[in-house]
């Protein structure tokens, strides 16, 4: 049977990009936050947009709010979110002390287009917290990745999420989703 | 102090014996109890002017943003004639939410229920929000159905202070100018632009809203002069440092050998409930800024409504944080953002949050303000992520059958108050050991959930006796400033 080198080769790359996100997920849920910091670019840029009840035909208009002009949970880059880091790592941080238990679930992950040296990725995640004791969150949702290939591994450049609540039921969004 | 005391003859319990103001001792029944929230509810929030909304969040005719007064789902709209209006969001008929989206623009709500709808367009009924449509109606009411009595509930007085909207359901409650007093100041700073000009803000689109699972008081708390917790609750976002400065600076950018809180930046409570974590007398200072083109735009500004206030002879200071009467609380510097603590049960509360910028503030300044105000505020909040953890566990470990019976301390500067120009109200003692404020609140919170009357309400908040029943120790806030750097050396980071 002949091999489909085309599809060999896009194969490959998904599983290289899915390695890649399943690791960082690994590396937050452990903790390693410095590290993790590592994998994202230097020009790397995350959003999270607030989602809204609206019309039905209103839903590209209105659904939700525009990273770069309006109030979303988080429009920011690397600078910031190293400040998160720095914040966990001076054990001070309440709303992370006693640490939280996490899990990063990311999965149905595709490649939405390749142009290496970058890809467009799309998938799900759910982000379950537990802390203190019945303290208990579900962030779920879809995501829109791009990487970058540095070497053999990636960096993440840009990060959009749309988180499935319009009333965030978490008391906070300590952790990175 | 900790039992709720036999119902009264109105059937409620009488919650003014759990805040003991003297002895600084407040029960924490009133943080937990069942009956004494549905007094709350009952009592408190339908009384008192609430904040609904900004008018720039419905500019044209036809715009509706969903919003919450206590327990009830409201809709703040704009008429054809461009009034705001503020109407009940439960269908007349069977109750039903007539609109569940959270803004849009339309000129009627058709309940999808049976269908009544109503318009919003006051040409075609003669009030905003009254019944227009009903299904078969003649087949089913002959001519029997006064659709003018069946209109969307009306609140009974909307006031909007320079595009902040406030409504009160009762139509004997007091005029808003009358209900906040000269708290105004504090509400002028918010709604004014940095450079003075009169209600030159607008609201960033978009508000923050999440559930905690705490009391909604301590919200109000928190905002209304509880500069205490800033040292320990806000220590890592402090030691990381996110204001305007840069990585490293104070979060709220104060210049701190300027003024800030080492000068005495002494607290203001009103009788009437109301608290600021400051004074008129105190001005912050402009924040530095790590980039030239922000600086410029904050000296400009500064100066300008230096220049407009000295000239009308009005004082400098009183940006907050702050917290209006009952739960709405505003920090109207860095950062400039309102909050409202809904209440859904004693132990669970819906917070939102509005994010204000100048109309005319340059694309960079409001970009900035933007990225700063959501590594600030809200949930994802590096400063306020801790305030919620503080909130939910006092509340979670406040339940307890043995916890309940031993009240919080609410003694600091207990009897140390000094005297304030202001009409009704006066300073703490010190910057950040005063819960004046505090105790102000609950004896204020008492009062109306007791469902004291509008007249014996006005009465008890005519003459402020926390100023006029001893002699004043410090007769002004500034000589005030001159015995607290004798005695003692004041640091830490401030509110919020």
């Amino acid at each position: 049977m002949p091999i489909d080198e085309a599809l060999l080769e896009r194969m490959l790359l998904r599983e290289s990009v899915s390695e890649f996100l399943y690791r960082e997920a690994d590396l937050l849920d452990e903790r390693r936050y410095t590290e993790w910091l590592d994998m994202l670019a230097e020009d790397y840029q995350y959003s999270v947009p607030l989602r809204m009840n609206v019309a039905f035909g209103e839903t590209d208009a209105r659904e939700e709010t525009r990273a770069g002009r309006e109030i979303c949970w988080f429009d920011e880059g690397k600078e910031t979110m190293s400040l998160r880091v720095d914040q966990l790592n001076t054990g001070l941080h309440w709303a992370e002390e006693p640490v939280s238990r996490i899990s990063h679930l990311v999965t149905n992950i595709r490649l939405d287009a390749v142009e290496l040296p970058e890809v467009a990725v799309s998938c799900r995640f759910l982000v379950y917290r537990n802390r203190v004791a019945d303290e208990t969150d579900f962030l779920v949702g879809r995501r829109k990745d791009r990487l970058r290939q540095v070497g053999d591994s990636w960096h993440v450049v840009r990060r959009e999420l749309l988180l499935d609540q319009s009333v965030l039921l978490a008391k906070n969004l300590s952790i990175f989703v | 102090m900790t039992t709720v005391e036999e119902p009264t003859r109105t059937g409620a319990p009488q919650v003014r014996n759990l805040v003991d103001v003297k002895n600084g001792e407040i029960s924490r029944e009133i943080f937990i109890d069942e009956q004494i929230f549905k007094n709350e509810l009952e009592n408190l929030f339908p009384r008192a002017w609430l904040f609904v909304g900004h008018a720039t969040q419905v500019p044209e005719p036809g715009d509706f943003f969903s919003s919450w007064m206590g327990a009830d789902p409201v809709l703040l709209t704009r008429d054809d004639k461009g009034e705001l209006n503020v109407l009940l969001n439960s269908c007349r008929h069977r109750g039903m939410r007539v609109c569940r989206y959270d803004e849009g623009n339309t000129l009627q709500f058709t309940c999808p229920y049976h269908a009544w709808s109503y318009s919003i367009d006051g040409s075609l009924v003669d009030t905003p929000g009254a019944l227009h449509g009903v299904p078969q109606q003649k087949a089913a009411y002959g001519t029997n159905l006064e659709r003018e009595k069946w209109g969307l509930v009306r609140a009974a007085q909307v006031h909007n202070y320079k595009g902040l909207v406030f409504a009160n359901w009762d139509p004997e409650a007091p005029s808003f100018d009358e209900y906040v007093g000269d708290f105004h100041w504090w509400l002028d700073n918010l709604a004014d632009a940095f450079d003075g000009t009169e209600g030159g803000t607008e609201a960033f689109r978009g508000v923050h809203k999440w559930r905690i699972r705490s009391n909604w008081k301590f919200v109000s708390e928190n905002f209304l002069g509880d500069t205490y917790h800033g040292a320990s609750t806000h220590a890592s976002v402090e030691a990381v440092g996110i204001g305007p400065g840069g990585k490293g600076k104070r979060r709220h950018g104060e210049r701190q050998n300027e003024g800030g809180f080492s000068k005495g930046r002494m607290k203001t409570s009103f009788r009437r409930g109301h608290g600021a974590s400051d004074n008129l007398a105190y001005e912050i200072p402009y924040p530095e800024f790590e980039e030239a083109e922000l600086d410029e735009y904050f000296v400009a500004a500064w100066e300008k409504r230096k220049e407009k206030l000295q000239a009308e002879g009005r004082l400098l200071g009183g940006r907050g944080p702050a917290t209006l009467f009952p739960n709405m609380s505003f920090a109207a510097g860095f950062p400039r953002t309102i909050l409202v603590a809904h209440p859904i049960s004693p132990t669970e509360t819906e917070v939102w949050r509005w994010y204000l910028v100048d109309k005319s503030a340059p694309e960079k300044v409001r970009d900035w303000l933007r990225h700063y105000y959501m590594r600030y505020a809200g949930p994802a909040g590096m400063t306020e992520q801790d305030d919620m953890e503080n909130w939910d566990y006092a509340t979670e470990a406040s339940r307890g059958v043995v916890a309940r019976r031993y009240p919080y301390n609410y003694q600091q500067g207990l009897g140390q108050e000094t005297a304030s120009d202001l009409d009704g109200s006066v300073h703490s003692h010190h910057a950040i050991a005063g819960e004046v404020n505090a105790r102000a609140f609950y004896r204020r919170w008492a009062e109306f959930v007791d469902n004291l009357s509008w007249p014996e309400l006005t009465e008890l908040a005519r003459v402020d006796d926390r100023a006029t029943e001893r002699d004043a120790v410090v007769t002004d806030v500034a000589e005030g400033v001159k015995v607290l750097d004798a005695v003692d050396v004041v640091d830490g980071p401030p509110a919020q």
